[in-house]
This record gives structure tokens, sequence and C-alpha cells, in this order.
């Protein structure tokens, strides 16, 4: 599945560079001739003006670590308690029967038409943020983590066994590493779900944070700074999907797709 | 009458050792399909028993059986010091070679012991590789390794050797015989490859229809079968269903009628 990125890893990293700049190319030069006004969308000359100035100011320090912090905390939660959950109905029949139904019927609602729900409940303060967030990024976690004790190979259990492992070092030693490449697969989603979580739970009455810069931004018509908080947004999706590699290339080193890269 | 009989007949004074491993009246079956049918089995300590059977003749359900994977039935003697290689390997693709070799087995000098077995394989120069990284051959002597580390007294061998080409195939069956000989557990080689049962086994069992349907003993010792060898192999494929006159492969396909 990642074998024909892993042959040549350089390669599409140098091909897919092009379209982008060129992209950006033609933005400037639309900005410069007055093809595309200010209000509309700002220059990149100007975002990165405005990106300079507000790292300068701070400010953009101080409502990234707001944000950076509610991520964090709802990850937190919803992955330790994705995980907890996904173990639970993944080892246990009693579990699995349990969990998996509420689960399979939550799955039929969108996270995103809660947020009135989460409001009422916890207010339209912290707790409705990260608690979509903790949400949301649960269900990626739990389905992957359970589809993925549940299809460990049972001929590997069975070989385990007949060295006489106790239930306990089968789980250690063969569900839970036969697992963790499904439990990667969901971690990766929890967190991109994470940042657009974050997107819409800083729509609701945000005071700091870059939903509020987004917010703040759009009543005075500063597309520059939308375009700042914009260009943060993507490095947060990047950063979720390089934090995801690199613990994968450290923990899944046995597999051969890894092996060969 | 028996009385009679066994003072006029002595037994000759070769005493039986206690069977290792004993059924009695074993059966099994999935839904309506009997896939083992009151099969009676005995292996004697350090025997080497080939158990011959064409595919889907239940080789691995009675494996399984001897392999503590599934229940047997009330007067099965399985001995508790066993270990099984199978035939693909299944190493813990997780776990390094090393590692693999002492699953589940506690201690202080793990990776000491777990070098030695690889030793003992040939294997000595991969303890650190990952298993997926492993040959067809290697990945086996890898899960002799594993199985030897424990000392059994009953060795279980599921066609450990069909996936192998001819060559490696030839190395594998000269270390198993190195092997046993140097540590006599006894041995249940399940084959459907009669070469492969003629070449190790003291005794074949051949399964058919859920029972031992046929005993060979191999009457030569190893080294000196080339004349019991034709045969033998025309009564084991006979009990396999394949009439030959003079046990020769070519002879038996090429037949002109
Ligand atoms: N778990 C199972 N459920 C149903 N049928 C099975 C199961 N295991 C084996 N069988 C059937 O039992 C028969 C014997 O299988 P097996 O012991 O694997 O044969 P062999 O190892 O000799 O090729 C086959 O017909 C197979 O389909
Ligand atoms: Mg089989």
């Amino acid at each position: 599945m990642m074998r024909a990125d892993n042959l040549r890893r350089k390669m599409p990293w140098e091909r897919r560079w092009v379209s982008p700049v060129l992209l950006l190319l033609l933005w400037q030069a639309g900005s410069s001739i007055g093809a595309i006004p200010a209000r509309i969308l700002a220059s990149p000359v100007s975002v990165l003006g405005e990106l300079g100035s507000m790292l300068g100011s701070g400010a953009l320090a101080h409502h990234l670590m707001v944000s950076l912090l509610r991520v964090a905390l709802g990850l937190a939660i919803g992955v330790g308690s994705g995980t907890a959950l996904g173990l639970l109905a993944g080892l246990s029949r009693t579990g699995d029967a349990a969990i998996d139904p509420l689960v399979q019927i939550k799955r039929t609602i969108p996270v995103v038409a809660l947020t009135p729900l989460f409001i009422v409940w916890f207010g339209i303060g912290e707790a409705t943020k990260i608690g979509l967030i903790a949400f949301a990024t649960a269900f990626p976690v739990y389905l992957n983590l359970h589809q993925g004790i549940r299809g460990v190979d049972r001929r590997l259990l069975d070989a385990a066994r007949s060295f006489g492992l106790s239930r306990l070092q089968l789980v250690w030693h063969v569900v839970l590493p036969g697992a963790l490449p499904s439990l990667l697969v969901g971690l990766r989603y929890a967190l991109s779900v994470a940042v657009l979580m974050l997107v819409i739970a800083e729509q609701v009455n945000a005071t700091s944070g870059l939903g509020y810069l987004i917010n703040d931004a759009r009543e005075t018509m500063r597309t520059d700074i939308i375009v700042v908080c914009l260009m943060i947004y993507a490095l947060l999706g990047l950063g979720g999907d390089w934090l995801v590699r690199s613990i994968e290339a450290r923990a899944l080193a046995w597999r051969p797709a890894l092996l060969e890269a | 009458m028996s009385e009679v009989l066994r003072i006029s007949f002595p037994e000759p004074p070769v005493r039986e050792p206690e069977p290792i491993v004993r059924l009695q009246g074993f059966s099994r079956h999935f839904g309506e399909t009997r896939v083992l049918d009151d099969l009676d089995l005995a292996i004697a300590p350090g025997e080497f028993v080939a158990l011959l059977g064409r595919s889907g003749s239940g080789k691995t359900t009675l494996l399984r059986t001897l392999a503590g994977l599934d229940e047997a039935n009330g007067g099965a003697v399985i001995p508790a010091s066993r270990a099984t290689v199978f035939q693909d390997a299944r190493l813990l693709p997780w776990k390094r070679v090393w590692q693999n070799v002492v699953l589940g087995v506690a201690g202080e000098d793990r990776r000491q012991r777990a070098e030695e077995a690889l030793r003992e394989v040939g294997l000595e120069h991969r303890p650190d590789a990952w298993p997926l990284t492993l040959s067809g051959g290697e990945a086996q002597r890898a899960s002799l390794a594993r199985a030897l580390i424990r000392k059994p007294e009953l060795l279980l061998l599921d066609e450990p050797f069909a996936a192998l080409d001819a060559l490696t195939r030839i190395r594998m069956h000269a270390l198993v015989l190195s092997l046993w000989r140097r540590h006599k557990p006894a041995v249940l080689l399940v084959t459907h490859d009669v070469e492969e049962a003629m070449a190790l086994a003291d005794r074949i069992l051949v399964l058919d229809a859920g029972r031992i349907a046929a005993e060979e003993p191999v009457a030569a010792p190893r080294g000196q079968r080339a004349s019991v060898v034709r045969p033998l192999r025309a009564r084991l494929l006979g009990h396999l269903g394949l009439q030959t006159d003079g046990g020769v492969y070519a002879d038996l396909i090429g037949r002109d009628t």
C-alpha cells in the first residue's frame, strides 16, 4: 500500500512542490498587478509580512499556544479513552458486547452536529472545546484499535499458545504488537480530526486561540491574518502527520515497507 | 486358553518402553464431517515417526491436539514438554529472531541461550534480523531453534519443509536428523511427501479416512535404505490410493496402458 512511495521517496517530493510554488507565483503576480484586491485575498508577500509582525509581537505565539493546549488536552482524553475502550472491546467478549453497539450507533451522528448539545451541557468555555476534540478523536482510535485486535493473525496466536504463553503474555507479545499498526492509523486520523474539531470548536465564542484570530480578522476584513491562520492550521496538520510517521518509523521498524526504505 | 498360548509361545523379551504419546479412540469432527474417527496412536520416547496423508486428511487436526491447541479427550497421554514447528514458520514479525527463539522462556541468559540455539541450526549470523527479512529456509531454521530451546520430549513438525525449494529441503532434512540424533526427542513429522517420510522416519503411519490406515516400519537404518525404498514406496503409495508396480514415480505417471 505504501510501496510506491517508499521505493523512490525523493521523487514525489520534488514533483509535488512544483505546482504549489507555481500557484504561489501566480497569486503574487495577480496581487501585484491589482487583479486580486487585498480585501478579497492578501498577497503572499503581505501575508509573510503580517506573519513576521505577528511573530514579532508574540500575538501568534500566544494564540497558537492556547489552541495547541486545547488540542493536546482533547487528544489526550480522546486517544486515552479511545484506546481504553478499544482494548476492552477488543480483548473481552463482554466488553465488545457492551461497548461496540454504542459506538456503532454513535457513528451515525457526525460529532459536529453534537456541538449544540455540548454547549448546553458544558457552556461556551474551554470544556466544550476540549470535550468536542476529545469526543471526536476517541472514535477513530477506538475503531482502528478494535479492528486491529480482532484482526490479529490467528496462526501467530496459535503458535504462541503452543509454546505455553499465558493469556496475559499472549496479549502483550502477540495481540498488542499485532494491533499496533492499526492503532497508529487510528492515531493519524485522530490528529487530523483534532485540527478539524479545533477549527469548529473555536468558532464558539473564543476569546483567544487561532479561531478567535480568524473571527476577529473576518470582522475587520484582514485577509492577511486569515491566511496566516490557515497556514498555521496546515502546519498543525503536517506536524501531526510527521509525529505519527516518526512514531511508526520507530515502532513498526519490523515492517517490510519500512525496512526497505 | 490364553495362558496356554503364552506358555507355548513366549513373547520375545524386548521390553516396550512406555509410550510418550498415546491416543486411543480419538475422534474429532467439524459439524457433520468426521475428520478423525476412532484413531489410535502411540509414539515411543525418542522415536522418529512420520505421519503421511493426503491434503485434507486431518494431519494438522491431529497435530493441533498433540500441540495442546485443541482439547484431547479422556485417555490421551501427551507430554507437557513439547514444541511445534509449523509449515509457515509463524515467527512473530515484530520480534527479532533471537527474541522469537526465546518467546515465553524466562531467565537471565535468554540472549545467550537463543544464540546457542541459533548456532545449532546454522543461523548464528542473524540473531538480530527481523523475521520478515529471512528466507523461507532461514525462517524454518529459526522456528526449529525456537522449538529446540525448550528441550522438548516431543517435537511436532507440521509439513515444515513443504514450502521450501528442493535443495533447501535436503539441507533441512539433514539438519533435522542431526538435531534429532543429538537431542533425541520423539518426533512426529507430518508430511504428504513419501520420500521425506522414508528418508527420515523409523516408522511411517498413513492417515486415511480419519484413522491410521497403515503402519510401515522402515526396516533399514538411515544411510542403508536404498534396497528397501522402492518396495516401501510402492506400498505407501498403495496405502494412499496410488497403485504402482515398481514404486517408481516416472513409471507411475508415465505408464502407457
Ligand atoms: N477449524 C475447522 N473448521 C472446520 N473444518 C476444519 C477445521 N480445521 C480443519 N477442518 C477440515 O478438516 C479437514 C482436515 O484438515 P487438516 O487437518 O488441516 O488436513 P491436512 O493437514 O491433512 O491437510 C479438512 O477437510 C478441513 O477442511
Ligand atoms: Mg495441514
